[in-house]
């Protein structure tokens, strides 16, 4: 908008870390006059160029895409995974959420299942090795029937595209108390489930996910909904009873 | 001329694909795993091409820079994907995609690699359906079909605002699947430094692990590029802050020549640009122009007082606004290619038609709204609105959104063959960082089709017939000199940029080589400023290489280096861009030349003189060499494209 919006004054605390080894602490900055239509990240590029110039270490974060699609950016704000707002990752949070002189504090996932690395900067390749153990449907290349040759009640596609949304970023793990990825594992078994192709090897997935999310580390679902209320696409809880249904059928069946 | 062959297939159009596999090489089972393949990038065409070949059994290395292979930059497309599966009954076919898009890239693109992309579209939603991606269906339980740019039938299939997600995280599975089985192995947060030649054919990589800053050696029968497009040149752009073209870059400074490089599409339904601290632009899926209707005020009067904020747009009049997509091009509307719907925003804005800061247009939904009902509206593009209210604060459902054209894609890319086979041999190129397909303009929907063509059902054909005589070629040590080599060349190169200590940051430096690309290489240029571009590219270059300021070390996770890496391939590729500019005289697609252009304002070809591919050549010493592969059109009749 073209009306001078007042700039913000701002306080970071933010939570340095120069390798996975190494011990953590917080630093505070000062960083003035932040527009309001700004992107958070766009304030964390300001507050890394006041850095470069000064010759200090920048802040290290993971972002990519920066439209809330690609689940890179990962931030922990005012005790919020994604910070104070609803339906957003951290890429698409902006400052107007902000007061002006206000403190904000910014933290990594923090979770046994996803060890710091740098700074703000977590590895997250567990949540590949859970959906490398089942969250596929085992068909090659080629061979394929026509895509219509099965219809699919649109109830069911519509909730499997809901599930589908999952950006995999870890906004459940950080916000759980108990640190369970069951949110992101349902997300993708309730989404396999619910489509003809996927129904087929719907118990053994279920199985093997919840399997390798055991072995990584994470912790159990105690059902408090935390998960749903952070996660940026809104998955919904409800995923969570499925994949309870379809483990309990493969536990059954076993 | 010799030195560039297409390998185009003898035989029909229809029939060119089908002779070349029935007689092409292939790798029996038992060898395949004697064969490595190297894949970098996990986008669409990477994930499905490094999942193919597990499947077939070669051994596979992908490597991405990201975290996750699922995070790509596939994944941020939106609208859809194209297909000629003529489900809503509506008259396509295989060939009509072809002609569209022939048509649509204002004929530039080869023929022959046309029409086989139009041929595979339809096993791609086979494949995409029975990996579980789900497409948006009706009551009936079938596939929908929604309308994109450039096309008179609807062909386009989709998963709500997210199409490029879901057919990412089924390539991705399928790529997992892979990985668990042992085919494939992944190397995330990795980038690729330098590709390694060995008697003229492509061996390996060279990579730096971007955690513990360790360069590393890998090899290869063969490598794959498949690292898209080079839009954030431009510093703005709607693709991830990591997209870059450096393995191109690489692969072309290697030997690899490099296609119609100033060929970019500038899409025209972006979220105009708010201040300088902008990191990033932000699309809005061209399939709202299905629903949406584009206009600036008919009156400058008018648009000065919105500008002032004395009048907002609902409030004025619909004989007082000018609905000029329609207006100027009836049978399109709305539809126009992209090119084109660019072009025309730029012309109203340039002549003081535009809103808010005079660089924006609206899209308007009312009257969709009005017809079909504030739900349909929302069930079609929910995630768009709410999209674009997070970042601007507006409520699209309320006030028309505003729009204005933004960097979004390159058609321009690594030259490659029929067989999308470089000129190094045993290198290829897929997807984006390909030229091959889209010639002077993309149509919207078909980046998705493109990338998972050349993945799914190309290259896993094509890579054969090359391997098919490396079988007894055993794997070659990282030992070896040419990787020693390499290695040690990255670190020299690493430790200077490291050692420069100037007083600027990375991204100020990108900043002003996006604004010199904006000014002299973008939506309209002319040999005038071509020329001062060429000129101020190299002043910016010159200024990186003395006062660039990287802070940290090499051995650790070091984001600014990664960017200045990244920026020193860019403030090389910028001037390549322009050079092509300037050499194509004549307007096609998203290249528009000032001084060639119809009374109307459209683009001018000049099918006499410049009906061709340019291929560039890299030279260590002078400038790059042009070769031309002149286009044939055999089968479809070549016209001056018009969307009136």
């Amino acid at each position: 908008m073209s009306e001078s919006k007042k700039g913000l004054n701002l306080t970071l605390k933010v939570w340095r870390q120069d390798s996975a080894k190494a011990k953590g602490r917080f630093e505070s900055y000062d960083v003035p006059n932040i527009s309001p239509d700004s992107s958070f990240l766009e304030m964390m590029d300001v507050l890394n160029e006041q850095l470069i110039n000064k010759g200090k270490a920048p802040v290290a974060f993971d972002h990519d895409c920066r439209e809330g699609i690609c689940g890179m950016c990962s931030l922990y704000i005012n005790g919020r995974a994604h910070g104070p707002d609803d339906d957003i990752t951290t890429c698409q949070l902006h400052m107007r959420k902000f007061e002006d002189g206000e403190t904000i504090t910014i933290e990594p996932w923090r979770s046994n299942g996803f060890p710091v690395i740098k700074d703000l900067i977590v590895d997250r390749t567990a949540f590949d090795q859970i959906l490398e153990a089942g969250g596929f449907v085992s068909i090659s290349t080629g061979g394929i029937p026509d895509a219509n040759a099965i219809p699919i009640p649109k109830e069911d596609a519509d909730e499997a595209m809901d599930a589908a949304s999952c950006i995999g970023c870890g906004a459940c793990v950080a916000t759980c108390k108990n640190s369970s990825a069951m949110l992101f594992v349902s997300a993708k078994v309730s989404q396999l489930a619910l489509l003809p192709q996927g129904k087929v090897e719907a118990s053994r997935r279920a199985r093997a996910m919840v399997a390798k999310m055991d072995e990584l580390g994470f912790g159990n679902c105690t059902n408090t909904g935390a998960c749903e209320v952070e996660c940026p696409k809104g998955i919904s809880v409800s995923h969570i009873a499925r994949l309870n249904r379809e483990f309990l059928c493969a536990s059954l069946k076993q | 001329m010799a030195i560039l062959n297409s390998k185009i297939p003898e035989g029909q159009l229809s029939e060119k694909w089908i002779n070349y596999k029935d007689k092409q090489d292939l790798v029996n089972p038992a060898n395949k795993r004697k064969l490595d393949i190297i894949v970098v990038g996990t986008g669409l065409a990477g994930a499905a091409a490094a999942a193919s070949f597990g499947e077939l059994g070669f051994n596979v290395k992908a490597l991405c820079y990201q975290d996750s292979a699922r995070r790509a930059h596939s994944i941020a497309a939106q609208g859809g994907i194209n297909a000629a599966k003529n489900y809503p009954n509506d008259g396509d076919s295989i060939y009509r995609l072809f002609y569209d898009t022939v048509k649509g890239g204002d004929y530039r693109s080869r023929e022959a690699n046309v029409y086989r992309l139009a041929e595979v579209s339809n096993q791609i939603i086979d494949q995409c359906v029975a990996q579980g991606v789900p497409f948006a269906r009706d009551y009936g339980g079938l596939l929908d079909n929604r309308s994109f740019g450039g096309a008179l039938v609807s062909r386009t299939f989709y998963a709500r605002g997210q199409t490029g997600q879901q057919l990412l995280l089924g390539a991705y599975s399928a790529l997992g699947r892979q990985v668990q089985k042992g085919t494939v192995k992944m190397y995330p947060r990795t980038e690729l430094m330098d590709i390694v030649v060995i008697d003229g054919r492509a061996r390996g990589v060279v990579v730096r692990n971007l955690v513990t800053g360790e360069i590393e050696s890998h090899f290869g029968h063969a490598v794959v590029l498949g690292t898209g497009g080079y839009g954030n040149v431009f510093f703005l752009s709607t693709n991830a802050m990591g997209s870059n073209g450096s393995a191109a870059w690489k692969a072309y400074k290697k030997g690899a020549f490099f296609g119609n490089p100033s060929f970019v599409q500038i899409h025209p339904t972006c979220i105009p640009v708010h201040g300088e601290f902008q990191s990033k632009l932000t699309l809005m899926s061209e399939s709202l122009r299905n629903d949406g209707r584009i206009w600036v005020p008919k009156h400058k009067a008018d648009a000065e007082k919105i500008r002032a904020e004395q009048l907002r747009p609902e409030d004025l009049s619909e004989e007082n606004r000018d609905y000029y997509l329609e207006r100027r091009y009836p049978a399109f509307g709305n539809l126009v290619p992209r090119d084109v719907a660019s072009r025309a925003a730029k012309e109203r804005c340039d002549a003081g038609f535009g809103v808010e800061t005079g660089k924006a247009v609206y899209l308007d939904f009312k009257h969709a709204i009005e017809r079909l009902g504030r739900d349909t509206i929302e069930a079609r593009y929910g995630n768009l609105f709410q999209m674009y209210e997070k970042i601007t604060d507006q409520n699209p459902y309320e006030t028309p959104m505003m729009i204005y054209p933004a960097i979004h894609y390159t058609m321009g890319g690594l030259w490659v063959d029929y067989e999308l086979q470089t000129t190094i041999p045993g290198l290829f190129a897929a997807g984006e960082a390909n030229f091959s397909d889209h010639g002077a303009n993309r149509l919207g929907a078909s980046a998705l089709m493109q990338g998972l063509a050349d993945g799914y059902f190309v290259l896993p054909y094509t890579i054969q017939n090359y391997l098919a005589d490396q079988i007894n070629v055993p794997r070659i040590s990282t030992d070896n000199k040419a990787f020693k080599d390499a290695e040690q060349s990255i670190k020299a190169q690493l430790k200077k940029l490291m050692d420069i200590k100037g007083k600027q940051s990375v991204d100020s430096l990108h900043k002003k080589l996006g604004l010199a690309m904006w000014d002299y290489v973008g939506m309209a240029r002319n040999a005038e400023g071509l020329k001062k571009g060429i000129a101020k590219i190299k002043e910016i270059r010159e200024e990186f290489w003395k006062d660039v300021r990287i802070p940290g070390n090499t051995d650790t996770i070091n984001l600014e280096l990664e960017k200045a890496n990244r920026l020193a391939d860019f403030l090389e590729m910028g001037e390549l861009m322009a050079r092509d500019a300037l050499n194509r005289e004549e307007s096609c697609g998203g290249h528009y030349r000032e001084e060639f252009k119809t009374p109307e304002g459209e683009a001018l070809r000049n099918d006499k003189n410049f009906m061709y591919v340019a291929a560039w050549e890299h030279k260590e010493k002078g400038d790059p060499k042009l070769h031309k592969e002149p286009l044939v059109y055999e089968n479809i009749e070549v016209k001056q494209r018009n969307y009136k």
